[in-house]
């Protein structure tokens, strides 16, 4: 297990491979479908978030207002990521972003964007939302709640020991073309 | 709240939280099954560990709390109106527990109020039958695995897909490789050969009631859903497409009458988060027992 901690240097972030496993602390942001549309239209962010040296997690949890007003994470996992393939590559670019947590993998223009800007597609365990919701110790804040609703709004969350896997990484390699291909000519072979 | 309202509302807490044991004891074979410590099994392992997680918390296992999909079975001159009057009422309860998420967008606006109750939300099918009693089955079916759901029209001329059972067989597995781990495998397939576009999908989703260790009572079927497996289990997709040893929990395939000018194969895949449960109410509205 590999720790990588906030900030998130592009150091750090080159120095991954695909296949490593690493537990992630610090600040992340969540954005799914409607923040990544938004973005790629060049929507500003709204004051507070940086994605600079972070990490964007494709998530839309499951949380309950308390009667304080703090936000508590009753689930968390990924969601699909391909969705975001459009948008990603410049997202990437245009906001210094080191790491994508997501679920399914991307495809070859999020890929050349890790390669060329210094970034990972870091894989959590889709549908594993309790052990993740665990790792997340507080909701710092809540943007876009009224105007993208709760799953699509961006969530500033503190993370500890958040576990991923390196599925691809800034060197050109991807885990899920890999799989692709050898079960593509492993399906051949059995029709 | 009525009785029949606070006895679905414990159908979908128990739904969302607890995973059913037919699927709990396959998850726990396939674990097993998986190489120690690739990031296969490590990620099975992380499934297991979210299992117990969500059941001691009474807690969504998935973020994704899905379609909210009601199959009902009740005696002749049941109310129907009022069942889905409480079905609705529990979905909202559901969703202010967090039980589910608010999880239901108008599609025209955009616009999501939260409550999880619109125009086809939650889907309620309804099939009388002669017994007596009212039986309840739910399944929570989240987007990941519904996108990688497909409709393949044969011949498919591009998998070389005839219209029989080899080439049913074709698509199934075309449909296997093309989800790879995105659909949050290991999945289950439920699959209808046959029927017209929306019945064949509706119908494949019906299969996936069936419990995980039966045997399909048609001969022909029963060997094409051990070979489904078997053969998606050695392409080497794996958990979450990670690359491992099982990529298929399950495949339960029925087939529908189709028109001579039609031959659909619908395939609806469920993700390892296989929410599904069922009740047998009582004359009352309560829930008499469980039927998974």
């Amino acid at each position: 297990m590999i720790k990588l901690n906030f900030p998130f240097t592009e150091a750090a972030v080159r120095a991954l491979k695909v296949g490593d496993e690493v537990l992630i602390s610090g600040v992340v942001f969540t954005g799914r479908d409607a923040v990544h549309k938004y973005l790629y239209e060049g929507g500003p962010l709204p004051p507070g978030v940086s994605l600079r040296d972070g990490i964007l997690y494709h998530c839309g949890p499951v949380m309950l207002q308390q009667a304080d007003g703090t936000w508590q994470c009753n689930a968390a996992g990924p969601t699909t990521s391909i969705r975001e393939e459009p948008y990603q590559g410049r997202i990437i670019r245009d906001h210094g972003v080191r790491g994508v947590i997501g679920k399914g993998g991307m495809g070859e223009g999020t890929l050349a964007a890790c390669q060329e800007h210094g970034c990972v597609y870091l894989h959590a365990v889709g549908g594993a939302a309790q052990v993740l919701a665990a790792c997340i110790r507080r909701v710092r804040n809540v943007y876009f709640l009224e105007q993208f609703g709760a799953p699509e709004a961006i969530w500033e969350l503190d993370v500890v020991d958040f576990p991923a896997v390196v599925t691809m990484d800034a060197h050109g390699r991807s885990l899920h073309r890999e799989v692709f291909q050898h079960s593509q000519a492993e399906l051949a072979r059995r029709l | 709240m009525t009785e029949l309202q606070t006895a679905l509302l414990e159908l979908i807490r128990r739904t969302s939280a607890e995973i059913p044991d037919d699927v709990h004891r396959a998850l726990l074979a396939a674990g097993a099954n998986e190489q120690q410590g690739s990031i296969a099994a490590n990620a099975m392992q992380i499934i297991d560990q979210n299992i117990a997680l969500a059941k001691n918390k009474s807690q969504p296992i998935c973020q994704d709390t899905g379609s909210v999909l009601f199959y009902v079975d009740c005696p002749v001159g049941y109310d129907q109106i009022t069942f889905a009057e409480a079905a609705r009422e529990a979905v909202r309860q559901a969703t202010r527990k967090g039980y589910l998420r608010q999880n239901s967008v108008d599609s025209l606006t955009g616009k999501n109020d939260g409550t999880n109750v619109g125009p086809g939300a939650p889907a309620l099918h309804f099939q009388q039958q002669r017994a007596p009693e009212v039986n309840v089955r739910l399944l929570l079916k989240g987007g990941g695995c519904e996108n990688v759901g497909a409709q393949y029209s044969l011949p498919h001329t591009a998998l070389g897909a005839n219209r029989d059972l080899a080439g049913c067989r074709k698509v199934i597995l075309d449909a296997v490789l093309q989800a790879q781990g995105k659909g949050c495998g290991p999945g289950i397939l439920g699959v209808c050969i046959g029927g017209d576009r929306a019945t064949g999908y509706e119908y494949s989703k019906q299969q996936l009631l069936r419990r995980l260790d039966d045997r399909n009572p048609v001969p022909e079927l029963d060997a094409l859903e051990q070979d489904i497996v078997q053969t998606a289990n050695a392409l080497g997709i794996g958990p979450m497409g990670f690359g491992g040893r099982t990529t298929l929990l399950g495949a339960k395939i029925g087939a529908v009458n189709r028109l001579p000018a039609s031959f659909f194969v619908s395939i609806s895949y469920m993700c390892w988060a296989y929410r599904r449960q069922g009740v047998t109410l009582n004359e009352a509205g309560g829930i008499a027992r469980w039927l998974y």
